[in-house]
């Protein structure tokens, strides 16, 4: 997964055309930790999608300017817009189902 | 064939981390079944400052850390899986779940509780917009904003403590009276000097508003029936908490609230089967009550499972006729029998078997052959009984006994 920030957050995610998935994390969040080896694996099987991640203690204001207000949030963005999104209580077989979906 | 474990225990919270732990130091094959992440509820508690030698040190995510690496170190096995049902067959415990199906003699049922919803308008629809029930989880999202905290207990105090090192204000919502709050005394004085906490005393939240995200909460006292609009970007819930036992509905007695109901052991209504941590019925849920219910559980668990054994060997696997004489150190007529049948025993040994059984240690045996009150004395092959005699056993009623027994 691609580490990204404030900074390069319009570059990476939003000037994609293609489909993007951004894991928004804290380390204090033990949901998003646990998570996390999940969405690991499921970036390296769908290596054709990008898979990014942004931890929100140093990146707030991205976080907030991008509606996500709870943890674990994974986003999905397609063409710089929020097609779809799964936060707070959702399994790792819900974001794979939304991938398909969307990759379909 | 599933593997046959000697313990099961469903839930990786602070109950069934203890039991682990106390059942693989046992010796018991122990294995921990958990849906989500180990820890439970404690391990997203950020605030985590009366589990007796646990202070200034970390939070309840790393406590919860160093209990499963305790019951690992001791052959505590894991598996990640949701029980969905839990069935009793010839005294094994069969545990349906969503990827695979687990066999054990014993199983604790540790599976705690999740927060407890408010169930009010805007609430299901702003959950993850600023809806939270998991301090450490958003906290850094809302810092320099307003948040409303709903609940007077521990965690709602507690949490609201914590919260307000990162927000520019945080509003408890509590139903009680001015002054009165659940929480242990030194974390409430600490809330209510704190200069960014304010409180809304004798007063519920009865609507969550917003668009894209919380804006407001809709704050009612109980008193007046007066609604005012509060400001708020977040609303925290810690309104206490619901067990985890939809599963167990049909096989175990459940409370109103859905909590379990055990005696000191632990024990259920059903033999065999034991619960402990936040899913009991009990006053106080704590990490460290949990973890003393786990220890127990555990101990009767080992406990059960000899029983168990020695049933087997003693009952189940025998050939021919058994004597059993039932019998309670409590008891004086019980014991003064013990000598007498001992010699009659000897006498004929060639007819039956002799085994004395003291009821207060071998439960399971005295359950299975219905036993409540001693002496009894017993003729029976393997588990059918023959014959039954109870209080005064005069030497006429040891011959009948003897004349069944050559018949077997």
């Amino acid at each position: 997964m691609l580490e990204i920030n404030k900074d390069n957050f319009q570059e990476q995610v939003l000037d994609s055309p293609d489909l993007v998935v951004v894991d928004f994390w804290s380390p204090k969040c033990e949901p998003c930790m646990e998570l996390k080896p999940h969405l690991e694996q499921l970036a390296a099987k769908y290596s054709q999608v990008k898979f990014c991640e942004l931890n929100i203690i140093p990146n707030r204001r991205t976080a907030l300017n991008q509606k996500v207000f709870g943890l674990p949030a994974i986003v999905f963005y397609r063409q710089g817009k929020k097609v779809a999104e799964l936060t707070r209580e959702f399994e790792i077989e819900d974001v794979e189902a939304k991938l398909k979906e969307l990759t379909e | 064939m599933e593997k046959n474990y000697d313990v099961i225990i469903i839930g990786a919270g602070p109950a069934g981390l203890s039991a682990g732990i106390y059942a693989s130091r046992a010796g018991l094959e122990t294995l921990i079944i958990e849906k989500k992440i180990p820890g439970g509820q404690a391990a997203i508690t950020e605030h985590l400052e009366n589990y007796p030698g646990y202070f200034q040190q970390g939070n309840g995510a790393e406590l919860m850390k160093r209990m499963k690496d305790h019951a690992t170190h001791y052959g505590c096995l894991f598996a990640r899986d949701e029980v969905l049902s839990l069935e009793l067959q010839d005294g094994l415990k069969l545990l349906r779940g969503k990827k695979h199906n687990y066999v054990s003699r014993a199983v604790i049922v540790a599976v705690g509780s999740k927060p407890r919803e408010l169930g009010v308008p805007g609430e299901k629809e702003l959950s993850g917009k600023g809806v939270s029930y998991c301090a450490t989880c958003d906290a850094d999202l809302f810092q320099d904003l307003e948040l409303v905290v709903v609940g007077s207990g521990n965690a709602a105090v507690e949490e609201a403590i914590y919260l307000a090192r990162f927000a520019a204000r945080v509003t408890i919502v509590s139903v009680h009276n001015s002054g009165n709050l659940d929480a242990e005394g030194i974390t409430s004085e600490r809330a209510m000097k704190h200069p960014r906490i304010e409180f809304i005393w004798e007063s519920v939240v009865d609507e969550i508003t917003g668009e894209e995200s919380v804006e407001a909460v809709a704050v009612k006292n109980l008193k007046t029936g007066n609604r005012d609009r509060v400001k708020a970007d977040g609303v925290f819930i810690y309104v206490g908490s619901v067990p985890q036992t939809g599963f167990l509905q049909s096989v175990l007695e459940l409370s109103h609230s859905g909590h379990i109901e055990t005696d000191e052991k632990m024990e259920t209504g059903l033999l065999g089967v034991f619960a402990a941590g936040d899913v009991r019925r009990k006053p106080v849920r704590q990490v460290v009550t949990a973890a003393a219910d786990g220890a127990v559980a555990a101990v009767a668990a080992e406990k059960h499972i000899r029983q168990h054994n020695y049933y087997r060997q003693q009952i189940q696997d025998r050939k021919g006729p058994l004597v059993l004489l039932f019998w309670s150190p409590l008891n004086q007529d019980s014991i003064d029998l013990i000598p007498v049948v001992e010699e009659f025993a000897r006498e004929h040994s060639n007819k039956f078997d002799f085994l004395k059984v003291c009821v207060d240690r071998e439960r399971l045996i005295s359950e299975k052959f219905n036993v409540e009150t001693v002496p009894q004395l017993l003729l029976v092959n393997r588990e059918d009984v023959l014959t039954r005699a109870s209080g005064e056993i005069s030497p006429s009623r040891m011959e009948d006994i003897l004349t069944i027994a050559r018949r077997e």
